[in-house]
Parts: C-alpha cells; sequence; structure tokens
C-alpha cells in the first residue's frame, strides 16, 4: 500500500475501463516515488469526472468551481511555498471554461503541476463536444460533426513559453508516472496533457485509436529548442509523447513576490505588524 | 469680509481632467489642515483622462465637515466654461475667483462678487502655465492666513519629486500668488472668520481608500488579489504599496473570476484575502462567492458601489448594490455585510470583517462607494486598542474532518501543512470529511450547519447608531455614507423632534430595528438609489414600511440640501405636541 492509498475501500464514480484510472495510478505511483510527504500535497480540481481524481487518493484537496482549477492553485501556492500543489482537471474545464486562466497561470509561472486529462470529449455531461474533440465528431449538440479547430494546448502552451509542457497517454502508465515526476519536480509551471480514453462518450478515440496515432519522442529530441518543440506541437499526424519544451530558468510567480524575500514564513505563521500599521497610521497626520 | 460671515467655506475648483486638480487637492487640504482648519474634500469627474469638466470640492470649517454640499462660497473656474455645469450653483453669494477669460459674461454685471486674477499670466511669469495650480495656492493661502513657511513645507512634500529647479519655480509661484491675495483685500478687510484649532493640526487626514486598506492590515490581511474597477482600484493600490513592509501579496489578476477563486485558494491555505472590486467585477465574482458559501471558506469582499446597471456612470456614486450583494450567489448560505459610514469605521469595520470571516467561515461584504472612497478628511485617530489577533486556524489532527457537525454550524478550520490530517473541501456537497456525496440526511444537515451560522452573526451584528433625541417623533433611517449628509441636512432644517438612526451593518439586520422603528410617529428613510433598497431589506425583516423616503440616484453624492429638503416636505410642520420646548 502506498502513503497516497486509502485503509478502506472507496466508492469509484468512473466507468469501468475509463482511462482515469490508469491516470490515478500514475499519479499515485509519481507520489511514491518521489517520497512525497501527503502532509505537504495539495490536489486543485474543478468539475469532471477527471477532476473526482483528487477525491480517490489520500491527500489534501480543493475540489472548486468548473474551469476554476488554476487560479486557487496559484494563490495556495503563493499563500504557503512550502506546500506541493497539483492543479488536476479535463479538457473541458482546463481549456474551455477555464480558458483564460490557462494562458495567465502559464504567464505567471506559479512552481505547480497542471494535469490535464484530455478525452476529447465532455464526459460528466453526456458526450458533448470539448475544445479538443476532432472535427467530424458527432455529438448530441454538434449534431452534423464538430466543425471548428480542435484546441493545441501544447503550442498554446509553447507559444507562450511555458516553463515545462509535456504529453502523456494514459495507456502507457509507465511513461505517464515519468513524465508526471519530471512535471512535479520542475520549478515553474508545468503542463501534463495526457490523452485519456473515454470508453463511454468516445467511441473514435479509444486505446487503440491513441496507440496507432501517438509516438514516444527518443533521447535525441531536445525540448529546450523552442522552435524544433512549436513544430513538434504542430506537425500533422502522429502526437509526439514525452516532454515536449522545457524552458530553463524561468522565474516563479512566488520567486516575484516581494513579501517573501526578507521572510520566508508562510501566510499562516504571519501576524500583524503593530509597529509597521502605528507607523502608516501615524504618517496621514503630517 | 469678502465671503459672508461662516463657519465654513466650501470652494469649488472647476478644470479640465489633466489640469491637475487632484494635486491642488492634496496640497491645499493638507496645507489648510497642518494650519489647524478642518477641511474636507471630493471630487467629482468624468470617465475620461483628459479635458472634460471636473470639479472638487475643498469644504474649510471652524468645526468638523464630511459632507459634500450644494453651496459654493469661492468658484475658481480654471478653463473656459468652467462655470457652465455650475449655474444652478453659483449664486449672488457666491464669489468668483480666476482668470477675467474663464469667467462668463452673466457674472460680471456687478450682482456677483468677482475677485479677478490673472493666474494664468502671472504663472507664465513665473516659467509656465503649469505654475497656475501653485498661483492659486498661493492666492488661498494668502486668504486663509496660512503662514508662508507651511505653504512652502507642504510644497516641497508634495512637489518634491519634480527636481531642485521646478520646485524652485512652484515655491516661487506660490509666493507670487500670496502677495497677490493681500491686493485682493480693502485695506483693513478681512476674507475669512473661520476658527483654527490647533490639535487639527496633528488629526489625520485621510480617504475611504486608506481607511479600508489599513483596517484590511489591521484585520491581518495577507492576500489580495483583484482586477482594476474604479472606483475600487485604490484599494488595490494601497496594498500594492504596503505589500513588502506590510507581508502582503498582492496579484492583479485576469479577471475578477480569478482574482475570487485565487482569494478563496489563499484562505483555503492559511491567507486571509481580500478582494476588491465594483458592481461589474462583483458580478463576475458571484459564483465564487457561493463557492465560499459551499465549501465554507472565509472571504472578504470589499464592493465599492458605483451606479449601473452595466458600465452605468464608471466614476459616479451610488448605493444601488445592497440588494444585490444580499441576494447573489446560487444556493443558499450565510453572510455578513457591512456598510461603513465614516471613515473611522471604514478601518474598524473592515478589520471586523476579517474577523467575522475568520471566525464563522463565510463571506463577509465591506460594501462602500465612490464618494466614500474618496471624500478626504480630518479626523482624530483609528482605533487600534480592537486589534485582531484571534486565530481560528487549528491545527489538524489525524482524524481531521473539515465539516465536522457542530452546535453552532462553525467547524475547526484547518489548513495543508498544518498538522497531521488531510484537508478536503469540496463544491460539490459533501460529508464531514470532505468527500463528495448524495446522501439525503448529510445534504440536509450540511444545509442547516450552513445557515446556522447566520444566528451567531446575528449576535454579534454591530448595533446601529442612534443620533438626536431619544424620544423622537421622526425617525431618519440611512445606511453607509449616507450619515454625514442626513446628519447635516438635519442640522440645517433644525428640527429636534427628528433623530437619525444610521446602519454601518445592514445584514444580519439588527434586531433593535423594530424597536426603533415602532416607536417613530414618521419613519423615513434616506438612501442613494432609485428602489429604497435598505427600506426594503427592513420590511422584510420586520414587516415594517416606511413613511417616505428620500432617493438619490444622478450620480453625484447625497447633500445635505437634498435631506433639508426632502425632510421638509415629508415632516411637515413640527408637532407642538412634542415635550421638548
Amino acid at each position: 500500500m502506498g502513503a497516497y492509498d486509502f485503509d478502506h475501500a472507496i466508492d469509484i464514480a468512473w466507468c469501468p475501463g475509463c482511462g482515469d484510472f490508469r491516470i490515478l495510478t500514475s499519479v499515485k505511483d509519481a507520489l511514491d516515488e518521489l517520497e512525497l510527504d501527503p502532509r505537504t500535497v495539495v490536489f486543485v480540481s474543478g468539475i469532471g469526472q477527471a477532476a473526482k481524481t483528487p477525491q480517490y487518493l489520500n491527500a489534501h484537496y480543493f475540489n472548486g468551481l468548473h474551469g476554476r482549477t488554476l487560479p486557487p492553485a496559484t494563490a495556495i501556492k503563493a499563500s504557503n511555498p512550502g506546500l506541493v500543489v497539483i492543479a488536476q482537471s479535463g479538457d473541458g474545464d482546463t481549456y474551455g471554461e477555464g480558458g483564460n486562466h490557462f494562458m495567465h497561470a502559464i504567464r505567471r509561472n506559479p512552481d505547480i503541476t497542471n494535469i490535464v486529462h484530455n478525452n476529447m470529449v465532455y464526459a460528466l455531461t453526456k458526450g458533448q463536444a470539448s475544445p479538443t474533440t476532432r472535427q467530424g465528431f458527432v455529438t448530441p449538440v454538434q449534431v452534423h460533426g464538430v466543425t471548428q479547430e480542435p484546441f493545441n494546448p501544447v503550442a498554446v502552451a509553447i507559444a507562450l513559453d511555458a516553463s515545462f509542457v509535456a504529453r502523456a497517454f494514459a495507456g502507457d502508465t509507465r511513461q505517464t508516472t515519468d513524465i508526471i515526476k519530471k512535471a512535479i519536480t520542475h520549478k515553474g509551471y508545468a503542463l501534463v496533457d495526457i490523452f485519456q480514453p473515454c470508453v463511454t462518450y468516445n467511441k473514435v478515440n479509444t486505446y487503440g485509436w491513441f496507440k496507432q496515432n501517438t509516438y514516444t519522442l527518443d533521447d535525441s529530441y531536445d525540448p529546450t529548442d523552442r522552435e524544433a518543440a512549436f513544430r513538434k506541437a504542430t506537425e500533422p499526424g502522429k502526437f509526439p509523447l514525452g516532454v515536449i519544451y522545457i524552458k530553463t530558468g524561468k522565474p516563479t510567480f512566488e520567486d516575484g513576490l516581494s513579501l517573501y524575500r526578507q521572510d520566508a514564513r508562510p501566510l499562516y505563521q504571519r501576524t500583524v505588524d503593530m509597529e509597521t500599521l502605528r507607523g502608516l497610521v501615524d504618517s496621514l497626520r503630517t | 469680509m469678502v465671503f459672508k460671515p461662516r463657519e465654513d467655506i466650501s470652494i469649488v475648483f472647476s478644470g479640465q481632467a489633466g489640469q491637475g486638480l487632484q494635486t491642488l487637492e492634496a496640497l491645499l487640504t493638507r496645507m489648510l489642515k497642518r494650519s489647524g482648519y478642518n477641511v474636507f474634500s471630493y471630487s467629482e469627474y468624468m470617465s475620461r483622462i483628459r479635458g472634460g469638466n471636473n470639479s472638487t470640492q475643498v469644504r474649510v470649517s471652524s468645526r468638523r465637515v464630511t459632507a459634500y454640499t450644494r453651496r459654493i462660497d469661492l468658484f475658481v473656474p480654471l478653463h473656459e466654461n468652467a462655470m457652465e455645469r455650475f449655474h444652478d450653483r453659483i449664486t449672488q453669494e457666491t464669489v468668483i475667483l480666476g482668470d477675467r477669460d474663464f469667467i462668463e459674461e452673466r457674472y460680471l454685471d456687478g450682482h456677483h462678487p468677482v475677485l479677478e486674477v490673472p493666474i494664468n499670466e502671472i504663472a507664465r511669469e513665473k516659467g509656465g502655465a503649469v505654475y497656475a495650480n501653485t498661483v492659486l495656492l498661493g492666492i488661498l493661502a494668502g486668504l486663509f492666513y496660512v503662514d508662508s513657511d507651511l505653504m512652502h513645507n507642504e510644497i516641497r512634500m508634495i512637489l518634491s519629486g519634480l527636481g531642485e529647479d521646478r520646485l524652485r519655480k512652484n515655491l516661487d509661484a506660490s509666493d507670487e500668488g500670496y502677495e497677490r491675495s493681500k491686493k485682493l483685500l480693502k485695506p483693513g478687510q478681512a476674507a475669512v472668520s473661520i476658527e483654527r484649532t490647533a490639535e487639527v493640526r496633528d488629526e489625520i487626514l485621510t480617504d475611504g481608500i486608506n481607511a479600508v486598506g489599513l483596517g484590511g492590515l489591521a484585520g491581518g490581511c495577507t492576500f489580495v488579489s483583484s482586477y482594476p474597477m474604479s472606483p475600487s482600484t485604490g484599494v488595490l493600490v494601497f496594498f500594492t504599496k504596503k505589500a513588502e513592509s506590510s507581508g502582503v501579496v498582492v496579484e492583479q489578476t485576469e479577471d475578477e473570476i480569478s482574482a475570487v477563486n485565487m482569494a478563496i485558494g489563499s484562505w483555503y491555505a492559511g491567507g486571509r484575502a481580500l478582494v476588491t472590486t465594483s458592481g461589474g467585477g462583483y458580478a463576475l465574482m458571484v459564483e465564487g462567492l457561493s463557492l465560499a458559501g459551499c465549501i465554507e471558506s472565509p472571504l472578504v469582499i470589499h464592493l465599492g458601489q458605483r451606479p449601473g446597471p452595466a458600465t452605468g456612470l464608471p466614476t459616479r456614486t451610488e448605493q444601488a448594490d445592497l440588494q444585490f450583494a444580499l441576494y447573489s450567489g446560487h444556493g443558499e448560505f450565510s453572510r455578513a455585510i457591512l456598510a461603513p459610514g465614516t471613515h473611522e469605521q471604514g478601518f474598524s469595520h473592515t478589520r471586523h470583517a476579517f474577523y467575522l470571516a475568520d471566525k464563522y467561515q463565510v463571506p463577509v461584504f465591506i460594501l462602500t462607494d465612490q464618494f466614500f472612497l474618496e471624500r478626504r478628511y480630518n479626523l482624530p485617530d483609528l482605533d487600534m486598542s480592537k486589534m485582531y489577533d484571534q486565530r481560528f486556524i487549528v491545527q489538524t489532527r489525524a482524524d481531521y474532518r473539515r465539516y465536522a457537525l457542530t452546535e453552532s454550524g462553525i467547524s475547526p478550520r484547518g489548513i495543508p501543512g498544518f498538522g497531521e490530517g488531510r484537508v478536503r473541501v469540496d463544491s460539490d456537497e459533501h460529508d464531514e470529511d470532505g468527500f463528495i456525496t448524495e446522501d439525503f440526511s448529510t445534504r440536509t444537515a450540511m444545509v442547516n450547519k450552513r445557515l446556522k451560522k447566520l444566528s451567531g452573526l446575528q449576535k454579534e451584528v454591530l448595533a446601529p447608531q442612534l443620533f438626536g433625541p431619544d424620544d423622537y417623533r421622526n425617525l431618519v433611517v440611512c445606511w453607509g455614507s449616507s450619515l454625514h449628509a442626513v446628519q447635516e441636512g438635519l442640522d440645517m432644517l433644525g428640527r429636534d423632534d427628528t433623530a437619525i438612526l444610521h446602519y454601518s451593518q445592514v445584514y444580519p439586520l439588527a434586531e433593535v430595528t423594530a424597536d426603533y422603528l415602532e416607536r417613530a410617529h414618521r419613519k423615513i428613510v434616506v438612501e442613494s438609489n432609485a428602489t429604497a433598497q435598505f427600506a426594503r431589506l427592513i420590511r422584510s425583516e420586520t414587516g415594517i414600511g416606511f413613511d417616505g423616503a428620500i432617493l438619490k440616484y444622478s450620480g453625484l453624492p447625497l447633500m445635505p440640501e437634498d435631506v433639508c429638503e426632502g425632510l421638509n416636505e415629508k415632516l411637515g410642520k413640527k408637532e407642538s405636541t412634542h415635550g421638548r420646548v
């Protein structure tokens, strides 16, 4: 039993065979292998099936609103930089409802890991298109098939010069675990977009489809080359898996917070500085 | 005497955006206060960066003045057409001071007192048109018997960033204005008859922005996330300036949705967070408010009201978001709404908001408005005796349950990283551990838990303040920033059978409300909105209605004259049966 397993049986709301089970395993394995103390690991999620993941491992969690995963995750890290913060949600939550936060979290660069279950469909609401749904995909709402260009999170993240961008496939648990470990240990915002088969509402992008349409980047690939990374992110045909882009040496959001320069204590350990306050009040007298 | 003998003089400067009215306001109010006058100032301005017409009122007085008055004793036009918007406020008692070019013909009819001073010509002689405001400052310093050394000191303090040459020119310009002021008076003639008080010199001179900001620091605020929106931005800027010295994380977010979700995230991790916004921005935060209600997160929302709907009048004032603050957020949960009326309350109530939010784990509003935030006046002190030093965070044990059911509805609040337990919060309905549940009896228990906290909040309600006779016949009810206009308006009316009941906490409604209202023969409400929102709240809570309402929603602040005229009309003649002589 790992540090993040419960000592009792839990009721999981996912369909049998769902890719989310594989991701849950990879996340728990990554945390165990990194020997991270559960007292210091916080999960933040939104709404959707992916967003339920934190319910199923023994850690702190903040399960907030749909699309609003990244703002609280950023604030939690900024309020107590000693915590390990993992924002985990689905493609609809992160790229649709939360699209604005996705862009600005990358710009802000908090030292958090952002795991996105990308199943190319809205499952919890029964099968509508998500921002990443492939063109032509027929749904109860997009009855003539999706016409819009799918959102490319990897390319967008590289365009915004994100500090860490990776893609994994839930079917390959070992590789996914390794990528998550790299993302957690990376200092700065780290995106891990994970292809996740939805066995109920996506009969097109199945385990087999993902296997056929992905390949793993080999050791000769240099993830620090931004132009090469952008080419990888946008090339037609099969999707590359692995760490696609790393921007090293980028200051984090917390690095830029002036209050930690002199005093590293997290916010909860601080009290009102009466002398400073009195000084501020008295400065209004002159 | 140049002016009618008065205890207070209302000066109005009328200029264009970009003419430096704000600097003039800051310099003049500081200088006059430092020489012992009570001062008040407020600017009404258009939502534009250059041009248009803006005005600043500065009141100089023997006694404390805190309201914006319609009366103008001294009018200073600073550009062509500067008088156009003030025809209805300039009377034959208004002294007009300034450049001949800026004074309309109609006021040169011999019936209006005019003091012509070629301010711009003097400024040009002293180095350029930019020195016009310091020439004017010098003239006013002379008319109000300000010591010239004191004037120089204030100019040095405020304009120190200009460099030695321009500072020198400003000082020269002010000296020239000071000299010219003497020539405006006939030999032996005095300009004003306002008494000065030594104690005033060392008093605090502040606007509402600083009062709210300092109250936040006193409340232990350590995190501010917001998106700029008039008139609430000043509070964001306040915290930005204090971020390093006072230990506050300050972030300008991509939108208000992010702002409120960050604030809630910070509370979860042990921060004490505030968002500052106005109506439209708050509208975007509403789902976040409901989140705070569901996960029982403390949250402090500074809602600086301005006229809506939609973009409305961005730089103007109104009190029309009370019902919005009260009913916003889907689902049912507890909240508190504070509405400071004075700057002392701006400070103490913001501090109190952090206490209430932290203790009850609920959202607490500080409901201000543009007038409250931007008006400035002197006051003796801010009360720092009741400091927020209680910690409501607990160190968790391994068996910690975030939503443990208790008698009061309040569960001990743990945070991640402090203790052995796991802290789980969930926007889905949850059980005592914070796990998602669809168990109906748990759901019912959790709703009851969240609503039960209202009775605790009710016990700690800040009581309304009664001003005037206990045995009043008429009662005038107001809330938030309307207090001073109502007080001064009633003074003008001079009725001793009428009292004022001012609320600085509007929700939960104080239980004494019904007692106060039932004792009144006539009940009048005064609010800066069109639908008497507070009266509706009182009626829904007590079943008691009002006999009349004085409502203002033009975008300008409520003025004492509005209240005086409104009460005069609504109260009629004073009853001779009243016991007082």
